[in-house]
């Protein structure tokens, strides 16, 4: 390899071609791929067409999260074309010998919180799932990304995908917190800044001393929604946070492989001098906790601002666009959303499903009830967190709050299964999209950190959550 | 199996203004409950085509007489954000689509639609409010791609070229099935897994 400075994305990217023809992409190498029930099954089908097997079933992970009732009854508590999606699922593992966190696996959840917590998620590696949040595992210094169906059943089949080399944009997110202020508010005032398209075709990478201040679980939730900007995937450099995270987790390398691994993971990071494409910089100090108020991620707000004023926007295509964004939620323009009436509280998804999580919104409810009239979704990312919440005694807070204590799924990320909100209700949601009847037909999403869940959760209103942080 | 194709294709288009339409709304994800790729035209933009009561919404673009048989949808900004779903591009084709145009589409619906065959095309803004006049004046506006020349055209506009990937041209031109493709390096990829461990 050249001498040339290298940003992380450059060494992973390098190391991981295995060809390229003029003219054509790379053929890249897949290190890790995760499997869930939506997005799998017509490439099972292509691979059984042409009478082939799962190439490397020991790199293949398959998890069922997307449309799995969260309620116990197992299969039964399914409707019936998700359960024939779930058997269809546990059929093609078995036949191609892929290991399956089925549903009655204690280690089961969202295939973007087992990656990390089963230890299969590592520094250097290429990561992809048919799963745009795949960018979630680039928290790991690795280079994670969503892809379509039709690419699953390449990587099934060969370990390998075509793709063209995306461009680099350093965010460079300095200064320091505020108190009530979380990663999720630093994405979200991200992505308010670039908009909805704004990462189209970039790797971000994450910089700066607020994003190495962050824990794991923080920059997850960072990196996760870095697809909610376009972006093809989001990476922060790994250090020893990464390194004593993924250290004993079952799939994590061991003695003499984890010297090895550490060694290599220690190259990793972007070499000085290196250059980007782009760079984006943000403040961590100004930001203050963000909802948001429209049909995007893209557009959100500090809490305590105005929300933004079509009749004042110059474009026609831009204020078209906002138009039809108030339209939908029925918000007043130029007032902020704090004090809005909300119906429902969703704490939970692979942006906000993790015990850091579960912990912070607890801390808030604690000696609190969830306000009347509201209620209150707490879904555990993964059954593991589940588990540990429960063994903290976060279930009791939640459930004597008034809270519904749920298993381990999506569930009202995606609402497919069953678990919605009304046509008209307003959500508050730990997830990551506000778009038109996500979370239920006809329903309205505020995305927000778990802290400002929790706020809205009490008062029953929009609320800064800063307010009631004891 | 057949790779899907494209040379060039002279349809009358629809116009769906609408910036950043995400995926969820070109295929809700309560219909992704299937183990194969049929019938989702029938569900394409589902939530803005149907009322409430099931009945067509008369003033969605794809409910009203002249967007029979069209093949071409002038989208807006930003076209295929969100979700990776494959859903998206087989509904859009399932539904009789073989072209959007637009300013800009998210990556991974350009990557799923090139592989089913609907061609991602990228124009200018002032090219796209142009068509978007045109279609205007005109609801039979016959648009023309061609794929060889990377041109597309409409009465009043000389062709102009956009922009696509070599390869994914190359593929539709000749039929190329992808996977295929891949499978002709299986030895290199062989010999990269042996000098990895
Ligand atoms: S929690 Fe939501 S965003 Fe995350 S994988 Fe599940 S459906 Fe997708």
């Amino acid at each position: 390899m050249s001498q040339k400075s290298r940003t992380i994305f450059e060494k992973i990217w390098d190391a991981h071609v295995v060809a390229q023809e003029p003219g054509a992409p790379a053929v890249l190498y897949i290190d890790l791929h995760l499997v869930h029930e939506v997005t799998s099954p017509q490439a099972f089908s292509v691979l059984k067409e042409r009478g082939m097997k799962v190439r490397r079933p020991d790199r293949t992970v398959a998890t069922m999260d997307h449309s799995i009732p969260t309620v116990p009854g197992g299969y039964e508590a399914a409707d019936e074309l998700g359960r024939l999606q779930l058997r269809q699922l546990e059929t093609n593992c078995k036949d191609h010998g892929v290991r399956l966190y089925g549903l009655n696996s204690e280690q089961r959840g969202i295939v973007h919180v087992i990656g990390p917590e089963q230890g299969f998620t590592q520094p250097g590696m290429t990561i992809v799932c048919g799963d745009s949040h795949t960018s979630t595992h680039g928290a790991f210094g690795s280079l994670g990304f969503g892809i379509g169906t039709s690419e699953v059943g390449h990587v099934l089949a060969t370990q390998c995908l075509l793709q063209h080399k995306p461009k680099t944009c350093e965010i460079h997110v300095d200064g320091q917190l505020r108190p009530g202020v979380t990663a999720k508010d630093i994405i979200l005032a991200l992505l308010a800044k670039i908009g909805a398209g704004g990462g189209t075709g970039y790797v971000l990478e994450y910089t700066g001393a607020a994003i190495r201040a962050l824990d794991m679980e923080g920059r997850m939730t960072v990196c996760n929604m870095s697809i909610e900007g376009g972006a093809r995937a989001g990476m922060i450099a790994p250090d020893d946070k990464t390194f004593q995270f993924i250290a004993g987790r079952e799939f994590a390398p061991k003695g003499e492989a984890w010297d090895k691994a550490m060694a290599y993971w220690r190259t990793l990071p972007t070499d000085p001098g290196a250059t980007y494409d782009k760079v984006v910089s943000l403040d961590a100090g100004k930001i203050e906790p963000m909802v948001t108020w429209g049909t995007n991620p893209g557009q959100g707000v500090a809490i305590t601002a105005p929300l933004p004023d079509p009749s004042c926007v110059a474009s026609a295509q831009e204020r078209a666009s906002l138009e039809k964004a108030f339209a939908y939620m029925k918000f007043t323009p130029g007032k902020p959303l704090a004090g809005e009436k909300v119906d429902v509280v969703f704490l939970g998804s692979c942006t906000n499903g993790r015990v850091g999580d579960l912990r912070a919104a607890a801390q808030l409810l604690r000696g609190r009830r969830v306000a009347s009239g509201v209620r209150m979704l707490v879904v555990p990312g993964s059954q593991s967190v589940k588990q540990t919440a429960e063994a903290e005694g976060l279930d009791r807070i939640f459930k004597e709050a008034g809270a519904e204590w749920r298993e381990a799924g999506c569930s009202m990320c995606i609402a497919m299964n069953g678990d919605q909100i009304a046509p008209g209700q307003l959500a508050v949601s730990t997830s990551n999209r506000n778009f038109e009847g996500r979370q239920g037909k006809g329903g309205r999403t505020v995305l927000a950190s778990p802290l400002t869940a929790a706020a809205a959760a009490v008062t029953g209103c929009i609320t800064d959550p800063r307010t009631l942080i004891k | 199996m057949s790779a899907p194709q494209f040379t060039k294709l002279t349809a009358r288009c629809v116009v769906l203004p609408n910036t950043d339409v995400d995926t969820d709304q070109i295929i809700p994800a309560r219909f992704l409950k299937v183990t194969d790729k049929l019938g989702l035209g029938e569900k394409l933009f589902c939530d803005w085509r149907y009322r409430d009561d099931g009945s067509p919404n008369p003033s969605f673009i794809l409910n009203q007489p002249e967007a029979k048989g069209v093949q071409v949808l002038v989208a807006g900004n930003n076209f295929g954000c969100g979700s990776s779903r494959e859903h998206a591009p087989w509904a859009l084709v399932g539904w009789g689509f073989r072209v959007v145009i637009s300013t800009l589409f998210a990556d991974i619906f350009k990557g799923n639609a090139l592989k089913n065959g609907l061609l991602p095309v990228v124009v200018e803004p002032a090219a796209h409010a142009a068509l978007v006049a045109a279609r205007a004046k005109d609801p039979n506006l016959p648009v023309t791609i061609d794929l060889e020349a990377q041109t597309v055209a409409w009465p009043g506009q000389d062709p102009l070229r956009f922009p696509i990937d070599p390869f994914a041209r190359s593929c539709l031109l000749k039929g190329v099935d992808e996977l295929g493709y891949l499978l002709g390096f299986l030895t290199n990829v062989e010999a990269y897994e042996a000098a990895r461990v």
